[in-house]
């Protein structure tokens, strides 16, 4: 994965070793997360059991770690940051702040809902068709749109959620406002369907996030990377050094959506239920852009590192305080003073950290 | 025909609310290109006091609106001079973001204070009473806001084209540096113009409790239309946005009737997505 | 038919702009393997009919051919990828990232691997003398080396045109002789063909094989240097009288010194 930002000159200490090393730090530390949440659910049981074995049951502590709001909060943060990822390709690599991606959110959530509640197949037709749909509509969407610069452009895609979620919640073929609720089915992987236990989802929302990261990871030191970047930076420039920037910017749009709308087919699959306002809301567009710029928008850590910090927050406020927005208060300050002061959110004060060590 | 004159009334007095409320973020996005995403924040945090008012001091909304516009004035300058003016010399994006995490701030501390209940105002002096003229029918309330929305409108064009602070406020928002050169506190400006716009929605928030019922989330869909107004108007043109809120008000109200209630605002969004294709800078934007 | 056709032929391209026209019926060509010079005073027209040839302007009549092909009306992207490459008068390197990925975007014009496309872009840092900043960020640089990234990016595209809007304009004098060594080299060693709009006399006119002269949008001579700098309408409409004498002593001087 790192093979050429590696390769090259490990032996002069001029920056691009640096920069290099900061890579292959991160690709280290990548992996040595990864495997270490693969094994997460194992490892609790095995604390749980010694556990168990000095303080029996009612006091054992580390059983927490498997309790299903643990493993719920888990998957949040891995669904949610997989999402803001795939925000970030467009919004955060590209520079082309979308609004609008809840209503791709929606496509996939309802690909996989259709299949399964209406025409009582497994979801995975409909994930697929989802995804195709998703990142056709974006393509239908962001032509015309592209044109508009700056606000236009972003108020724009404000008003393509808003038709969106009304005509779904007035469209019959798909429930309209009643929604699609899951019927009690067979369990197991071909459905991906569980009811009673979490570990699965957990696995599939973890496989979901390493793919999206994966896809990023690989953008990142390729061409397609370094051109959404000059698009974002100038697209009048780009476009001098010969890059088709409407393209650029189309292609990022429809892989960005179509693996949305892989989120959203898991959405449904985890929650068993779906209506428009679930899914295609401003609210929930939000929570792509908010939680990259939390994190640090256009960075490979920055989704992560945002959806780390938020849905604990979300999820444990609601659950001590029971407290009506409690969290979005801070949630929305933590915004503003990541804007402010930190542009690169929560990632650039981590990598400060580590520059000062390193420096030490 | 009288069904749709009645409609037609109907739009034109929706329209101009919107005009009201859009006028404020047509001057800040005019001036310093900053759409303040917390405008229907302010606009609800405006109809809060006004119904406090009236609640506990049974001040009229008619009265109320003063205090609202001065409690709008300061928010924006409050606001202006803790958030925005720092987000100016960054990304154009950075401001819109900064706002967004300010609106979260102040809608989730309204709810968080004054619980998700809708509050309606009765008692007010113009409740109930309408101007009827053969089978149409002018409710009070939102005759005497439109007329508030003109007045405003007018007062926003006179200040910027006829005074020598509107002289300045133009030369600021066409060349900073240059206004600077002038001797033109331009951060001065910045801050009244955030402010005048805070007091503008301060205003339209004052009125609104009269007919309109309170709640956290009330100030949203006012925001992403007044958004679309200033859009479609144009690049910070006042008279542009004036027309964009009574065409859309129009929009909504014929489409809303004739069309179904729930295809109103796909009508008035589809609306904004098809004159940007038109005219990408707005109609009265170059 | 394209035989008969220069490397680079302006034809009779007309540009409005509602009812402001930038240039009116200006042609000329510019033969392969030679530096042309396109100059006049400010709002001559020079920078519009510039982007006329690159297309980010659609010119309102006229054509251009490019290499045989007419590329009029072409988007920037297309004409770009056919070997005619520009800079920008208003230097707009890509902020937020370092100076040596702004280079290899435009090798990457040429080169989809990214391990060669990396090679290309540090031999232009090389030529253009950006290799010790390659990894700052490209918007913490002072304007001269903003300069020389222009050019560094535009040479990474391997162009077979290479068209510089007042590229050493802003320079100071130590950095102006360095750019022209570097494209007089360009063009005698790469065989580069070279347009360049400058204000600067004193650099174009030695560089030049051949001057065009705008002026009110309006092409009023066209020719070898020395010869232009006679002509009468570019001395009344351009020089000054007093001005063109001194610019003679100069490119008398810059001649010798090219000897």
């Amino acid at each position: 994965m790192s093979d050429q930002s590696g390769a090259s000159g490990n032996l002069d200490p001029s920056p691009v070793s640096s920069s290099s090393y900061t890579k292959s730090v991160s690709d280290f530390i990548g992996i040595g997360l990864l495997l270490f949440l693969l094994v997460l659910p194992k490892l609790s049981v095995l604390f749980g059991a010694i556990e168990n074995y000095i303080f029996p049951a009612p006091y054992g502590r580390f059983q927490n770690l498997l309790s299903s709001n643990f493993l719920h909060v888990l998957i949040l943060i891995f669904l949610y940051s997989a999402m803001s990822q795939a925000w970030n390709i467009i919004g955060g690599y590209c520079g082309q702040i979308s609004f609008g991606h809840s209503v791709f959110f929606g496509i996939g959530a309802y690909g996989a809902g259709m299949s399964v509640v209406k025409y009582g197949m497994v979801p995975w037709p409909g994930v697929v068709a989802g995804a195709f749909a998703a990142s056709l509509i974006a393509l239908m969407i962001s032509y015309p749109c592209f044109k508009l610069r700056g606000h236009y452009f972003a108020i724009a895609t404000f008003a393509v959620v808003e038709i969106f979620n009304r005509m779904f919640m007035v469209w019959d073929w798909i429930n309209g406002a009643l929604g699609l609720d899951y019927p009690i089915i067979e369990e197991g992987w071909k459905q991906f369907i569980w009811y009673d236990s979490k570990v699965e989802y957990y696995y599939g929302a973890l496989a979901l996030m390493t793919l999206i990261f994966f896809i990023v990871r690989f953008l990142e030191t390729h061409r397609f990377g370094y051109y959404l970047r000059a698009v974002r930076e100038g697209a009048e420039i780009a476009e001098s050094l010969g890059v088709d920037s409407t393209r650029v910017k189309l292609s990022a749009m429809a892989l960005s959506a179509g693996i949305t709308a892989l989120c959203g087919s898991f959405f449904v699959q985890y929650n068993l239920r779906v209506d428009p306002p679930m899914v295609m809301s401003l609210d929930m567009s939000l929570n792509f852009v908010l939680i990259t710029v939390l994190g640090g928008i256009g960075t490979l850590w920055g989704p992560f590192l945002g959806a780390l910090v938020l849905i604990p927050l979300q999820e444990y406020t609601r659950a001590w305080w029971s407290g009506d927005g409690l969290d979005l208060i801070i949630f929305g300050f933590m915004i503003v003073i990541v804007v402010l002061k930190q542009p690169q959110g929560i990632q650039g004060i981590v990598s400060n950290m580590f520059k000062t060590k390193k420096r030490e | 025909m009288n069904t749709f004159l009645q409609v037609t009334i109907d739009g034109i007095l929706n329209g101009m609310i919107y005009a009201l409320v859009a006028s404020g973020l047509s001057l800040t996005w005019g001036v310093m290109d900053v759409i303040n995403f917390a405008h229907g924040e302010f606009l609800m945090a405006a109809m809060y006091l006004t119904y406090w008012l009236a609640f506990y001091g049974g001040v009229d909304p008619l009265v109320a609106w003063v205090a609202a516009g001065l409690f709008g004035f300061m928010l924006g300058w409050l606001v202006f001079r803790l958030v925005v003016v720092h987000c100016l010399d960054k990304t154009p994006m950075a401001a819109l973001l900064a706002t967004f995490g300010l609106s979260m701030m102040l809608k989730n501390g309204c709810l968080y204070l004054f619980s998700p209940n809708y509050r309606v105002l009765s008692g007010t002096w113009l409740e109930g009473k309408k101007i009827i003229a053969g089978s149409l029918v002018i409710p009070l309330p939102q005759l005497v806001t439109s007329i508030f929305a003109l007045l405003m409108v007018s007062a926003l064009y006179l200040l910027l084209r006829k005074t020598r602070l509107g002289w300045a406020i133009q030369a600021t928002s066409m060349d900073r540096e240059a206004a600077e050169l002038m001797g033109i506190d331009t951060r001065w400006i910045l801050t009244l113009v955030f402010a005048l716009s805070g007091a503008c929605v301060g205003v339209a928030g004052g009125l609104m409790p009269m007919y309109l019922a309170v709640h956290p989330e009330v100030g949203s869909l006012f925001s992403l239309i007044a958004f679309l107004i200033v859009a479609m108007g144009g690049f910070g043109s006042m008279i542009g946005a004036f027309f964009a809120a009574l065409l859309i008000g129009l929009v909504e109200s014929y489409a809303g009737f004739y069309a179904a209630p729930v295809l109103k605002y796909v009508a008035v969004f589809s609306l904004y997505l098809v004159v940007v294709q038109w005219r990408p800078k707005g109609l009265f934007g170059w | 038919m394209s035989a008969a056709l220069a490397f680079l032929e302006v034809q009779n391209v007309t540009m409005k702009f509602g009812s402001l026209t930038a240039n009116s019926d200006v042609s000329f060509s510019v033969e392969k393997g030679s530096i042309i010079g396109l100059i006049g005073p400010n709002g001559a027209g020079k920078t519009t009919l510039f982007n006329c040839i690159t297309g980010h302007y659609v010119p309102s009549a006229g054509k251009i051919f490019f290499d045989g092909k007419d590329i009029s009306g072409l988007p920037p992207y297309v004409i770009a990828r056919s070997g005619a490459v520009r800079t920008f008068q208003i230097v707009r390197p890509f902020k937020e990232m370092t100076v040596l990925e702004n280079v290899m975007v435009g090798a990457f014009l040429r080169e989809t691997n990214v391990k060669k496309a990396r090679d290309i872009a540090e031999r232009c840092l090389d030529l253009c003398h950006l290799n010790e900043v390659r990894d700052k960020p490209a918007g913490d640089l002072p304007i001269g080396n903003k300069k020389r990234l222009e050019l560094a990016r535009v040479l990474a595209t391997g162009p077979k045109l290479l068209m510089l809007d007042e590229a050493i304009a802003g320079l100071t004098s130590t950095e102006v002789n360095e750019a022209v060594d570097l494209i007089r080299r360009l063009n005698r060693q790469e065989g580069m063909t070279i347009l360049m709009v400058e204000h600067i006399m004193e650099a174009v006119l030695p560089l030049s094989d051949k001057v065009v002269v705008l002026d009110g949008g309006v092409k009023i001579a066209e020719g070898p240097p020395d010869k232009v700098i006679y002509d009468e309408k570019v001395i009344e409409a351009y020089f000054g009288l007093k001005f063109s004498q001194k610019l003679m002593q100069l490119q008398a001087r810059g001649l010798k010194n090219d000897e």
